[in-house]
């Protein structure tokens, strides 16, 4: 298993390597030169010689490469353009708030898309698993954008029982220590700004994890229907189990397996849907933040952050390739 | 043993009696037609053609520059404005009805892109094999890992607002989709009898791609396509939204959701609530479509669902 992991590990380097020389052409065929742009339309021709000079731009492509992996090798993401703030220092700050979001996204919805799969598939055709099936298809027919705006005007706005923006009330003081406030809160055994923090995820953690909780409840259901008509299933009842233990410990055990590849392909729905949750809600993660730096052609940011998203999730879904084999035990990675 | 001649005339009448046809298509055509959820998310998909191509431009005339009634800005549901007025007193039924127009445009011709781009890609990599296939498929993977709005986001970006750019942003992002599945079909294809039966008598390989392996792996494409057009309307309505899709006065829907969400917190809901039904109703539409058409197409599912 460990050298399986190690081998993994591995293989991603190649990956990385082609993921760093795409977005580096791609960054370069935009029309339209980023010294120009970042001078503003009023420059003089030295101001934007100095900038080319300042960022490297006037260099050869192959030069340029070179110098940007020998950088990144170092740990050096390179600087933003517009802030001059190292991008390292930038994700570092920025990070924790799109992961919190995410996790409690994801936490809602497998809390409430599971379970719901799972009734619908042992009680299928009834009143539940109608409902339920209806929900699901309004849950990912649903741009989460437009859930958010109105969650955020009903809850926020009209009834004013959870707060609109932000991740913490600007009156509360918490020492950050991981920047996740959840964890700092009770790090630091600060109760109201726990409060409060959880407060403030609950309207942006729903709107975004709608999506993956109807696409996990879907899967869930059709994962059990198929295992629920298998010939240990109905084994296992005529021996004698409980209906409960036949369904959790028989079907959902071997029916978890589809349900986590689903799982491990929503860190893109997750990001995603971050640009468009953070941009609603204020959040200050890293959506919003990367969506603003495309806008305003801030190179360094976007080729940084496109090594390290794609690096997210090529790790996640190692992750999920290595929980197969503690869901499913014949399948072993030698 | 002597079969009677009653037997042979009954046998005989039989293999000339015409049979009625029924070849994988109708029968395909005939399950999709008995499934109940099919039928209604063809329903709705019908009533929004009909509502944005013969409603809206005979009965609901409208010029998105013009039609303005400053008198009636920001005005609440009554029975001559349905769904109430936005801020230049435009009656936002009519603006909905105009944008379906939009939304069933970008999303068709996003996803025909992708389709066409993909398919090729996919079927010609996966018949070939080879270093091709590694190339393709990898750069396939590599686009897969990034999410793909921001993809999208980042195409548009770079050449500009606008609804063509952003027909061509999601084509883009959905083409590894389609590259893989039909990679998988061909693989699995080139493998057959027919077709090397086809290669044996020298048919050209390109022939054998177009003639036989791309009609025996249409399925799971033209389901992937259906279920596309539901995603490519909600992604046209997030760019909308960010202000990187239509511009104004187009009324696309998500521009107008971007619009109208200026004005909730004087209280115009109905400015938010109603281009949002409209779009959670088309993509409902196009979602129960496409999954009626795999229970249809695909048989081993159908015990399940």
């Amino acid at each position: 298993m460990t050298s399986y992991i190690i081998r993994r590990l591995l293989s991603l380097i190649p990956t990385l390597f082609g993921v760093s020389i795409i977005v580096f052409l791609f960054l370069r065929m935009i029309p339209g030169d980023p010294a120009l742009a970042l001078a503003g339309e009023h420059a003089t021709e030295e101001n934007v010689e100095r900038i080319r000079e300042e960022f490297g731009l006037n260099k050869p492509l192959p030069e340029q490469y070179v110098t940007y992996m020998a950088k990144i090798l170092r740990g050096d993401l390179g600087r933003s353009i517009l802030s001059r703030r190292p991008i390292t220092d930038e994700i570092r700050a920025r990070f924790p708030a799109t992961l919190e979001l995410s996790v409690c996204a994801l936490f809602v919805a497998l809390v409430v898309g599971l379970p719901a799969g799972i009734i619908s598939a042992t009680k299928r055709n009834s009143v539940f698993d109608n409902t339920a099936m209806v929900g699901s298809l309004l849950g990912i027919s649903m741009p989460i954008f437009w859930l958010g705006l109105m969650l955020n005007w009903f809850f926020a706005v009209r009834l004013g029982w959870l707060p609109s923006v932000t991740r913490l009330d600007s009156a509360i003081e918490l020492q950050r220590i991981t920047n996740l406030i959840i964890v700092d809160s009770i790090l630091t055994g600060n109760a109201e700004a726990l409060l409060n923090g959880i407060k403030h995820l609950i309207l942006p953690a729903v709107a975004l994890g709608t999506i993956p909780m109807a696409i996990i409840a879907r899967m869930t259901r059709s994962a059990m229907l198929e295992v629920l008509e298998q010939d240990y299933i109905r084994t296992a009842r005529a021996k004698g189990l409980v209906e409960r233990v036949v369904t959790v410990r028989h079907a959902l055990k071997n029916a978890l397996l589809p349900v986590i590849t689903i799982l491990g392909l929503q860190v893109g729905v997750l990001l995603s849907g971050a640009v468009l949750t953070e941009t609603i809600f204020a959040w200050p993660g890293i959506g919003r933040w990367l969506y603003l730096s495309i806008l305003s052609r801030d190179y360094p940011i976007v080729q940084g952050m496109a090594l390290f998203i794609t690096s997210l999730f090529l790790i996640v879904n190692l992750l999920v390739d290595v929980s197969y084999a503690l869901v499913d035990p014949r399948i072993r990675y030698e | 043993m002597t079969a009677s001649p009653e037997t042979i005339d009954g046998l005989e009448a039989l293999a000339y009696a015409p049979r009625r046809e029924r070849g994988l298509v109708r029968d395909a055509l005939r399950r999709l037609w008995g499934n109940r959820g099919a039928k209604a998310g063809m329903a709705i998909v019908l009533f929004f053609i009909v509502a944005g191509y013969i409603v809206a431009p005979f009965f609901l005339p409208y010029n998105p520059r013009t039609d303005r009634d400053l008198s009636k800005r920001l005005g609440p549901p009554t029975q001559t404005n349905l769904f109430g007025t936005d801020e230049l007193g435009r009656d936002i039924l009519t603006r909905i009805a105009h944008g379906t127009r939009i939304s069933f445009t970008v999303g068709l011709f996003a996803v025909v892109f992708a389709v066409t781009v993909g398919t090729a890609l996919g079927l010609t990599s996966g018949y070939l094999g080879g270093a091709l296939e590694t190339v393709v498929m990898r750069s396939m993977d590599v686009v897969l890992a990034f999410p793909a709005l921001l993809l999208a986001i980042a195409i548009v970006a770079m050449r500009g607002p606008g609804l063509n750019n952003t027909m061509f942003a999601l084509g883009v992002t959905y083409i590894p989709i389609y590259a893989r599945l039909a990679r998988s079909s061909a693989i699995g294809i080139k493998e057959l009898d027919y077709v090397t039966a086809a290669t044996a008598v020298g048919v050209p390989r390109n022939r054998i791609l177009v003639r036989h392996v791309l009609p025996n792996s249409l399925s799971p494409l033209i389901v992937q396509f259906t279920l596309n057009i539901a995603t490519a309307i909600i992604e046209t309505a997030a760019l909308g939204f960010l202000g990187l899709g239509a511009q104004p006065p187009s009324p696309e829907w998500g521009a107008m959701l971007s619009n109208g969400y200026k004005f909730l917190t004087v209280g115009a809901w109905w400015a938010l609530l109603f281009p949002g039904l409209a779009i959670i109703f088309v993509v409902i539409g196009f979602n129960m479509v496409g999954d009626g058409l795999r229970d249809a197409l695909d048989p081993r599912l159908r015990r399940i669902g």
